[in-house]
Formats: C-alpha cells, structure tokens, sequence
C-alpha cells in the first residue's frame, strides 16, 4: 500500500482490503442450499432459531466486556469469542430466513422477546454488569462452549447440508472458546483465595440453567437426523465439566434447576426478566429508523 | 567515549537508518519515545470506549461485527505500542496507572460523546483519517520498533477508515433522516479532526526537537492541510459539507484555505474540561481496578506452577 496518501484506496472496491471477521458468506460458499427431500421445514427454521439466538445473544452479553476486561489479551480474546458467536448467529438466522422469507436482520432486530428462542444460560448477567464478575463470565463461558462444542461435533452429521457446514466451520471456534475458558477456570480456581472463592461462586450462579441446556425440545424431537437431541450430550457434557473442575479445585455446584414457568423455557422463548432490558438496548435503533439502510 | 556514542547516534539518525533497542540513545531521545508512545497507545485503549458505546446497538449485525472487529483491532495497537514502550525500559502496568492518575494524557479527541451511529462512521473517516496522516510518517520514524509497529498499525486503520466511509456512503444513500443524521456528526467533529493535529507550529515546543530527532517528520501545521486537502474531495463525494466558511480553494497556494479551530474548546479540553474526559479516565480506572484480582490469579497461578515443574525436576 501507498503511505504517502491515506485516502487513496477510499473510492475503490478492491474487497481484499476489509477487515477480518465481518463477512460470512463464503465460509458456506459451495454448500448446497437446497432443503432435504422430507425435512419438517418450519421445524428446521425454528431449530436455525434455536441454535441462532443462542449464539446471538451470548455474544451480545460477552461484547459487553468491551473495553472492561481485567487485561488487554483478554479484551482481545472475549471480542474474538463474541465476534465467532455472531457470526454463527448470522449463518444460523440466514439459514432459518430462507424457510421465513426473511433477513438476518429482520430475525434479529424486529422479533419480539417471545419469539426469541435461546436458552436462559445465553441471557443472565454474568458481569461486567451487577449480574456477575470475570469469574461468572467464565463460568458460564465454560458451560456454553462445552456445552456447544459438543452439540456441534454431533450436528456435523446433520442431514442439512447447510446446519453441517455450519457446524463444521464452528466447531474450531468452539473448541478455543471451551479451551480459553477451562484455562481461566484452572488459573482462578488455583490462582489466589479470591480468585477461587470468586470463581467458584460463578459456577453455583450458572449452574441452575445447566439443566434446561440438555432438555429435548419437541421441534429437536420432530428433526430426527437434522437436529441434535441435546438429552444424548449430558453425558459428554458432565465429563468435560468435571475434568476441568477436578483440575482447578473446584466443587461441582448441586444440580439445583431453575424452575420452567407454566412448563415452559427459553426454547418456548419464556426468558428471565434481563431479556427485555437486552433487546430494548439491541433493538432500538434498528427499529427506530424504519427503512433506514445499514 | 560518551561523544562517541552521541555522535554515532546522530549520524544514525541523520542517514535515515534505525535506532535499536539496544542501541546508545540520548536520555531525552528514549523520554520523548516513551511519552509519546505511551500517548499513542493510551490513545488506542481510551479510543476504544467512543466506539464501543454503540457495540450493543448496531443497527445490522454486519455492522456489529465490523465495530467489534475495530475495537478489537484497537485493543491489538494498544497492546503493540505499549510492548514498543518496554523495549525503552517502561512497564505497561506502570504507564497505566500513569494513565488513570491523569500523569499522561491521550489524543483529546476521545474526549468528544459519541451521540449517533453516523459518529460511528465520521470517526472512522475523519478521525482515523486525521490519525493516519499523523501516523504514516511514523512508519519511518527512527526508532525500529515504533516505526515497525506503525506499519501494521496504519494498514489496520486505513481498513477502518475505509469501512467508515463506506458506513456514511450507505447512509447516504439511505432516509433524509439517515442523511441528516451524517451531516449533523460531520458538524460536530470537523473542527476536532482538525484539532487533532494538535496547536498551530508557534504554539507547539517539542516540535523543532522530535524534528531533528526524526521521532516526528512534519509539522503540526502541513499535516492539517494535507488533511484538508485529501477531506474536501471526501466530502464532496459523500455529498456532504464541513461547517467552515473559509473553506475554499486557493489557486495561487494550490491548497484549501481553512478557517481557524476554536484553540480555547482544544485547550479546555486538553486540560479536562471535555464532555468526557473525567467518564474515560474513570471507566479505564474501573476495569484496571476490577481486574485486579484476575491478574493476581494468574501470576499466583503460574508461580506455583513453576514450583511444581522445579520440584518435578
């Protein structure tokens, strides 16, 4: 590149030239669209929902850290986990728009609370906000990508092309995400009587929406070879949880659950009460500028 | 001996090649690095906070993603200026709590509110702009790490740039209300751009110094019109206009002429009086002061690690 004139380049569209991690396109360049002979389609958008959501609005929460994380590596890695989860969120809700007839946008700006279909785990307060520390950040971070990394591995062999490319392509990121989160949870665990007492305190905060990660919803349940049934992860899931806590000294919260409201969860997009502050923040401007073009 | 080294310093410098972190150096040669490097890098971490108050508020997710991607990338040039800064013998946790005591400043302009989405896109037009033309001499500076620092550091932000105007471009071509909203950003941050370039060449005292030292290659005063020069054509294309009456084109000079910033608001500014500088500083002190214990986890941590592998041993 030229340095003797910053604006050179403005006008022209040589695309090599945009930033990392902002388009998402042609990661699934070369997979094959088409729905599956016989797949439930209106299962299958809900299911993109589902995983979608998931991922979107986790990234919102750890995008919060944002300038706030207890060292520059460490704003740098929580962006890039936010930024991976979105993009998994972009491909997931584009998938799900072409059964709606709708954009990734429209999915994510114009839903109502009740239309969203993520798990609560991906909604609470894990800190910076009063919700939690650094410590309940990884905490949750551990269980979700554990958690994730395991439903994804299975949902490679999806008979969605789409769904497995998705996964294919998500499982690397994943796997990072699990593994920056169980080396924070050894060095707080290990690390000093605070850092253990703190993190161990953001385990028995997350736990209680541990459960509702590995209940069969019935739109998974009508997916037979599309969808992963999350009940046959749990097993996977306590061990890889167990190891780390083993190596970073922790105890393993008691299974306490969170109550469903009336039988219902977030997959029924039944949320907690921080949900709607959350998508008032997310939403507004989009929905405020109707037409507007971004 | 000392004359010695002093003078092959000198002649370094004047034959353009590279100072290394190794190499003899003037004492006030590596004080002037380090305040100036630690600004720059003070600048990018504060930098991240006017950008980062529209993270959770895109409007699109493409446009999240590029905004979590910049400040990210922000969060990396902080990160390689301040590793410059150790090669002179400074320590990052040191130059940070020089920060938040308010001993050292950074750029004033992030000091300015964020107040809409199009500021999203004027700052990565105008201020990153204002920033490069600041920054790209520095690729050439004399010292070797800042200046190779600054190779990647200005591809990076002419990335941004980029997508910033490409953010304003799309607005344009969006509602009034969108166009509106993009003429209003570019009135509030015009005359801050400008300021960027810090106060006229008389007023500024380490220039003729940092000169002859090729820490800096040109005044105050040529980059402010080289900037103006590049941002009126800029302007012109988006279909916008900068709120300068003065601004016209002078064919004897073949340059613009420009009116004069406001100097008082820069130095009221400068010396705290911003509309944010007490809320930048305290957010910064904020997360240093709640990481605290996490990073006194992780030396604990690797300290008795450390004790483990010897007594493996």
């Amino acid at each position: 590149m030229s340095f003797d004139n910053a604006y050179e380049s403005l006008l022209g569209h040589e695309d090599a030239h945009w930033a990392f991690g902002t388009g998402f396109s042609e990661a699934l360049s070369g997979v094959d669209r088409e729905f599956p002979a016989g797949v439930d389609r209106e299962a299958l958008a809900a299911y993109c929902l589902m995983l979608g959501d998931d991922a979107l609005i986790c990234s919102q929460r750890i995008a919060e850290w944002c300038s706030r994380a207890p060292e520059l590596e460490e704003d740098i890695a929580l962006a890039n986990i936010a930024l991976d989860l979105l993009g998994q969120a972009r491909m997931l809700l584009t998938r799900a728009g072409e059964v709606l007839g709708k954009t990734e946008d429209e999915l994510a700006y114009l839903r109502d609370e009740r239309e969203f279909r993520n798990v609560h785990l991906a909604e609470i307060d894990c800190g910076p906000g009063p919700g939690g520390d650094f410590g309940t950040t990884i905490a949750r971070l551990l269980v979700f990508s554990s958690w994730r990394l395991a439903l994804f591995s299975r949902l490679r062999g999806s008979a969605d092309p789409v769904l497995a490319a998705i996964a294919e392509k998500g499982l690397k990121e994943l796997a990072y995400h699990r593994d920056h989160a169980a080396q924070w949870t050894v060095r707080l665990g290990d690390g000093t009587d605070e850092s253990h007492r703190r993190m161990q305190a953001g385990l028995e905060r997350v736990w209680p929406f541990v459960d509702e990660l590995f209940a069969t919803h019935e739109v998974e349940a009508r997916l037979s070879g599309v969808a992963v049934d999350p009940a046959s992860l749990r097993s996977e899931v306590d061990g890889v949880l167990a190891a780390v806590l083993d190596a970073a000294g922790l105890t393993r919260p008691a299974d306490t659950k969170a109550a469903r409201v009336a039988g219902m969860a977030g997959r029924d997009g039944v949320h907690t009460e921080v949900m709607g502050y959350l998508l008032a923040e997310m939403q507004h401007l989009h929905r405020s500028m109707p037409g507007a073009v971004w | 001996m000392a004359d010695d080294l002093e003078l092959r310093f000198e002649r370094t410098v004047q034959a353009e090649a590279r100072i290394e972190p190794r190499d003899w150096m003037p004492d006030g040669y590596r004080k002037t690095l380090i305040r100036q490097i630690a600004q720059h890098a003070h600048s990018e971490i504060i930098g991240m906070q006017p950008e980062g108050n529209w993270i959770s508020r895109a409007p699109s997710l493409r446009r999240k993603a590029i905004l979590l991607a910049k400040v990210q990338d922000e969060a990396g040039h902080g990160l390689y200026l301040y590793s410059a800064t150790e090669t002179l013998g400074a320590d990052r946790e040191d130059l940070t709590t020089k920060l938040i005591e308010g001993r050292q400043k950074y750029s004033s302009i992030f000091n300015y509110p964020t107040l809409t989405f199009a500021d999203v896109g004027v700052i990565g037009w105008l201020v990153d702009g204002a920033a490069i033309c600041n920054q790209v001499p520095l690729c050439r500076t004399s010292y070797g790490p800042y200046a190779r620092a600054m190779i990647r550091i200005c591809k990076e932000e002419s990335f941004h740039q980029r997508q910033g105007y490409e953010l304003l471009m799309t607005m344009m071509r969006g509602t009034q209300q969108q166009r509106d909203m993009v003429q209003d950003s570019v009135n509030r941050w015009w005359w801050p751009a400008l300021m960027m370039f810090g106060p006229p060449d008389d007023e500024s005292p380490n220039t003729a110094q940092s000169m002859a030292w090729r820490i800096k290659r040109d005044t105050n005063d040529e980059l402010r019109q080289k900037f103006v020069n590049m941002s009126v054509p800029q302007a012109e294309a988006l279909g916008v206009t900068f709120p300068d009456p003065e601004l016209k084109w002078n064919e004897e000079r073949g340059q613009y002429d420009f009116g004069t910033p406001d100097w008082d608001e820069f130095w009221q500014v400068v010396k705290g009086g911003g509309v944010c500088n007490a809320q930048r500083v305290a957010h910064r002190r904020k997360a240093h002061e709640d990481g605290a214990w996490v990073r006194e986890a992780a030396v604990a941590h690797a300290a008795k690690q450390a004790v483990t592998k010897e007594g493996a041993a």
